[in-house]
């Protein structure tokens, strides 16, 4: 996608990126001629359809993590998670965290543990071998 | 006004490249695979998982391979089986393979495997956070962007092959052979019915016309109740042999004498990473 200043017939250069957190994007591009700014607005299902692709509008600075999409995007449900243990799971870095959640939910699951906290997550990782998780 | 292809300055979004960069990080993690077959069929419910699993544990317990331990003529092949059903992934339960906090899990017979399924709780359907409404118009790409990082985020290491368990029709295979960046060698899947031939035949058409090797046929189920000769026929209109007709409840060694035609031309080399 690219933007063209029809008045200076110049190619608009991208300047800004944001994300409200309601699903949209907003993109400003800016005439490196006139100085005029356009901004690009999308929708949540446009942005939704950006995110699919796996790209960024506006560029990577860091490659993208190992299992960023299936990670953050595909819903999960199993057992609650208590908020102690919300944030421990966090620390687990995010290319691994959704088959952590999926071992540590099965390992309830199969138990009958209807809330995975902390000290679950202490026995499991003792039980299943999981050191560092 | 000038069109986009007379905008030559480049995007710094780098759409182009970022998509680029994806394609090196599968290459990347492919260049130990010696092969990449894809098992499919236009028809669903022919047992194409069935057979991918017993077919990639009767692989790893052949030799002839750079084998598990390394060496030629080793203990086995080294197979990985990636279940690119994402909706209705098996391949967990069929392999015995439990989730791995570093996948590739590890199944009966060594086999590596990736699934959707050691992503998502039990009983649980494939649903992506977004909006609901439309979901159409994403979910496709949102699919294909999860088969990317089920091929390409995972440590598949030497392997002398790794089989691709599609699910029914041809979305799936076209999908692969645009992250793979060359179209797979295809196994094909059919039970004896010609209600199955015609669905096979378009996938095999598909494949054909996308530049796959065609390596051949298995016709499952047979001996039962379904009637035809979907195997013979298919075997000959598109030249390519009829690998086994697997019977109603296998025996092991119905897999072991399978004389696969596995080991022709290596595949079309990815792009160095």
């Amino acid at each position: 996608m690219k933007f063209l200043c029809v008045e200076c017939d110049q190619q608009m250069a991208f300047a800004e990126r944001q994300l409200p957190g309601d699903g949209t994007l907003a993109a400003t591009f800016k005439c490196p001629k006139c100085g005029r700014v356009v901004a690009m607005l999308t929708n949540p299902m446009e942005t939704q359809l950006v995110s699919s692709l796996g790209v960024e509008i506006g560029g990577r600075t860091v490659p993208a993590e190992r299992f960023e999409i299936v990670s953050a995007m595909v819903k999960t449900t199993g057992p609650a998670w208590s908020a102690d243990a919300e944030e421990r799971l966090s620390r687990v870095p995010t290319f691994v965290r959704g088959m952590v959640k999926k071992i540590y939910g099965d390992y309830a699951k199969e138990r009958g543990i209807t809330e995975i906290t902390p000290a679950v997550m202490d026995t499991a990782r003792a039980e299943l071998g999981l050191e560092g998780m | 006004m000038r069109t986009y292809h007379q905008l030559t300055d480049p995007d710094r979004s780098g759409l182009a490249d970022q998509i680029e960069a994806q394609r090196r990080r599968v290459a990347g993690q492919l260049a130990g695979v010696k092969r990449i077959v894809a098992v499919m069929s236009g028809k669903g419910g022919v047992g194409k998982s069935f057979v991918t699993a017993h077919l990639a544990r009767s692989l790893a317990r052949r030799g002839g391979g750079a084998g598990k331990e390394g060496g030629e003529g080793g203990e086995g092949r080294a197979v990985g089986v990636l279940d690119a059903d994402l909706n209705g992934p098996t391949i967990p339960a069929l392999l015995q393979a439990r989730a791995a906090a570093a996948p590739p899990a590890i199944g009966l017979d060594g086999v590596k495997c990736v699934s959707m399924g050691h992503f998502l709780a039990e009983g649980t359907p494939l649903e992506f956070h977004g909006p609901s409404a439309e979901s159409f118009v994403w979910r496709g790409a949102m699919e294909a962007s999860a088969l990317r990082e089920l091929l390409g985020d995972v440590a598949w290491g030497d392997l002398d092959i790794l089989l691709l368990d599609l699910p029914p029709g041809i979305q799936r295979y076209l999908e692969l052979c645009d992250i793979l960046g060359a179209p797979p060698a295809v196994l094909t899947v059919t039970i004896p019915t010609p209600e199955s031939r015609d669905a096979v035949r378009r996938a095999m058409r598909a494949a054909l016309e996308r530049g796959s090797e065609l390596l051949g046929i298995i016709e499952n189920m047979v001996g039962g109740e379904l009637r035809g000769s979907a195997g013979d026929e298919l075997a000959a209109e598109f030249g390519v042999p009829l690998v086994a007709r697997i019977p109603w409840h296998p025996a092991r060694e119905v897999w072991d004498t399978l004389a696969l035609p596995l080991t022709p031309a290596p595949r079309t080399p990815h792009p160095a990473p």
